[in-house]
């Protein structure tokens, strides 16, 4: 994996449902990355995560590289646009979903 | 089949109490993750990428028609209405929740199904031929003693903390369906001197470090089969390697003591672990043989599959590719190809379990397998009731005629669902098999196994796939690096890199050139793909893959 460096995003899986999430503005675990809250500074990025990563409401919470493009957010490496879409091989997963409906 | 005592009931009814009570105490925060994913991964239940898995264990590929439709009702009640057939013969669920997943055991237990030791490091779920019992070329059927082997190893206290995990296969034809030689321990039952016997491998294995099994015994007497593994078991559990994960399997050990030294170790064990077994476990392998037992005959007219075959000729290429014949007259082995170029290899829909459930009740005595290759078979069918089994597979979309061919290859799931991937598998395959359809090449090509990986773990086989594709992260792009020449059958090799990978755009092509060279060397049209290679070495194949793509592909037909 690569090197973790500003920008970064905070991730997790759901604990009941299993789902992607990622730690928003407000606090929150929500289903879209373009919810997550950019750090741009790594040590604010770690700090949050140690804040948030509550395990009634999250599993392996971790930072990721991502890349801003006009408003919308997109992991770095490919696993994490995969894992913010769904799978490839059928129309499941986030590309259904409206992308900024909490979890 | 055999059937569940009420032992086999009352411990998985338990065990799934124990999983419904640590889900509840991880919801409510009385388990950290670290003490519930072990109780969870005890029971079959991942986190991957995008959710939950759950895999179901199918031991040795056998399943009833109710166990069928049940796993089509879990896919519509708690997933998203399929299942994906894995090359352990299990099945795996791609989106459970993990508050259903006590349900969805539940709802396992009631066909005598279970998810317990799909995970972890103990001796997960016993592969077998898929063509056990119904083979033409068997010397048994081998599923009587994997049975055994299963019992044997279920929730065994010895066995639960092993170094690593731990596979087994069984075939009982020297014909080998089942890849004993790439399994930790690989069995094969044969006659000797006028007895039944057991030849042994041990210390196969896929995965970061692949090599073939080696031979342990070269016939165990069946008396002796529990006690040898379970010298085994405990010489590999005493010295095996739990200081580094990536040599921790068993293959490592065996290598690293030498073979000869290895059965030395399991000798000595042998001597102590004899003497626990009294001969129960005989008498229960006798029993086993009788539930498994298939002598029956058929009065099924065949006229009505000899006027098919000579009035439908897409029913005559599906018979000719996909059905073989059975070592009782008059029945015959269906091959029920998953592979339609374009579909998901190893997924089938709800729908399909269904009807799948509905022809195995009604033409193959109540019996399915699931091969190893993610397909599923009807082992048992009169030829009479062919022509009626195609309509009704055409019927659900199952009708494809390809088995053996390049577009049923084998691929994982991938980076598509697997949080230890490194590349996507599923659309490489879907590109590879609708490409060499879409040419008409298919049957011209012949026999091939091509095999997928999305990981150095290899649970696609690549290694042992004439041609195998392996899926890796080179530099935060996608690279499919190409091995040729391996073979998972009794002349089983492992396959050899070529070079450098390929970009997901240019391996299709590579692969395409790779075949297409096989066509202009090969002596005549039965030499196969891997006959070719073997016969002309690996360099000219080499040249051709990194060859100018834009004149050697191969023109459409």
């Amino acid at each position: 994996m690569a090197r973790i460096k500003a920008p970064v995003v905070v991730t997790a899986n759901h604990l009941g449902s299993g789902e992607v999430v990622y730690l928003s503005r407000d606090g929150r675990w929500q289903a879209s990355m373009d919810a997550g809250q950019v750090f741009t500074e790594l040590a604010e990025a770690e700090a949050a995560l140690a804040r948030h990563d509550n395990e009634l409401e999250v599993v392996g919470a971790y930072l990721i590289n991502v890349e801003v493009h006009g408003g919308r957010v997109e992991g770095q490496h490919y696993r994490e646009q995969f894992r913010s879409l769904g799978p490839s091989n059928y129309w499941h997963g986030k590309q259904t979903e409206a992308n900024d409906a909490p979890v | 089949m055999h059937r569940y005592s009420e032992f086999d009931r009352d411990f998985v009814a338990t065990r799934n109490a124990q999983y419904r009570d640590q889900v509840a105490r991880r919801v409510a925060g009385e388990l950290t993750e670290d003490e519930f994913k072990p109780l969870r991964l005890m029971n079959g239940v991942y986190l991957q990428l995008h959710a939950y898995m759950l895999r179901v264990a199918i031991p040795y590929g056998t399943l009833s028609s109710a166990q069928m439709r049940q796993l089509a009702h879990i896919a519509d009640r708690w997933d998203k209405g399929y299942g994906h057939f894995t090359t352990r013969q299990n099945i795996q669920y791609n989106w459970p929740r993990l508050v259903d997943t006590p349900d969805i055991l539940d709802a396992l237990a009631k066909v005598e199904m279970h998810a317990i030791q799909t995970s972890g490091n103990t001796i997960r779920n016993v592969t077998a031929d898929h063509f056990a019992g119904a083979a033409m070329d068997e010397v048994v059927d081998p599923r009587p003693y994997a049975e055994l082997i299963r019992q044997w190893s279920t929730d065994h206290p010895e066995f639960q903390f092993l170094p690593r995990k731990f596979k087994i296969a069984v075939t009982g034809s020297a014909v080998d369906r089942a890849v004993v030689q790439a399994h930790d321990i690989g069995l094969q039952m044969l006659e000797s001197r006028g007895e039944l016997a057991v030849k042994v491998w041990v210390g196969g294995g896929l995965g970061r470090t692949p090599i073939l099994g080696q031979v342990l015994q070269e016939a165990l007497p069946i008396a002796e089969l529990l006690p040898y593994l379970e010298a085994i078991l405990a010489v590999y559990n005493l010295w095996g390697r739990r200081d580094n994960k990536y040599k921790a399997r068993i293959k490592i050990l065996v290598n690293a003591m030498g073979i000869d030294a290895f059965r030395r170790e399991v000798q000595a064990a042998f001597e102590t672990t004899a003497q626990d077994f009294s001969g129960e476990d005989q008498a229960v392998l006798e029993q086993l043989r009788q539930a498994f037992d298939f002598s029956a005959a058929t009065d099924a007219d065949e006229a009505a599959y000899h006027q098919a075959l000579a009035a439908n000729p897409l029913f005559r290429q599906w018979v000719d590719q996909n059905v073989l014949p059975h070592r009782v007259s008059g029945y015959s082995i269906v091959t029920i190809s998953l592979k339609k170029p374009g579909q998901t290899p190893g997924d089938a829909s709800s729908d399909q379990m269904r009807g799948l459930a509905d022809l195995a009740e009604r033409y193959s005595h109540d019996e399915l397998r699931v091969s190893h290759e993610q397909n599923l078979v009807l082992p048992h069918v009169a030829l009479g009731h062919l022509p009626a089994i195609f309509d009704a597979l055409t019927a659900l979309d199952l009708q494809t005629a390809n088995v053996g061919l390049i577009s049923d290859l084998i691929a994982c799931p991938g980076m598509d669902y697997c949080a230890l991937a490194t590349a996507r598998s599923i659309p490489i395959a879907q590109q590879i098999a609708e490409r060499f359809s879409q040419l008409g090449l298919e049957e011209t090509v012949g026999a091939m196994k091509l095999k997928i990986s999305g990981c150095i773990n290899a649970c696609g086989h690549h290694h042992v796939g004439h041609i195998g594709i392996l899926g890796l992260d080179k530099g935060g792009v996608e690279s499919y690096q190409i091995t040729l020449g391996g073979d998972g059958s009794e002349n089983a090799s492992l396959g050899e890199k070529i070079g450098p990978g390929f970009s997901a755009d240019d391996i299709v092509p590579a692969i395409e050139r790779i075949v297409a060279h096989y066509l202009d060397l090969r002596s005549a049209e039965t030499e196969t793909f891997i006959q070719t290679l073997r016969r002309v070495g690996l360099a000219s194949f080499r040249d051709a893959a990194y060859g100018d793509p834009a004149t050697e592909v191969i023109h459409a037909s």
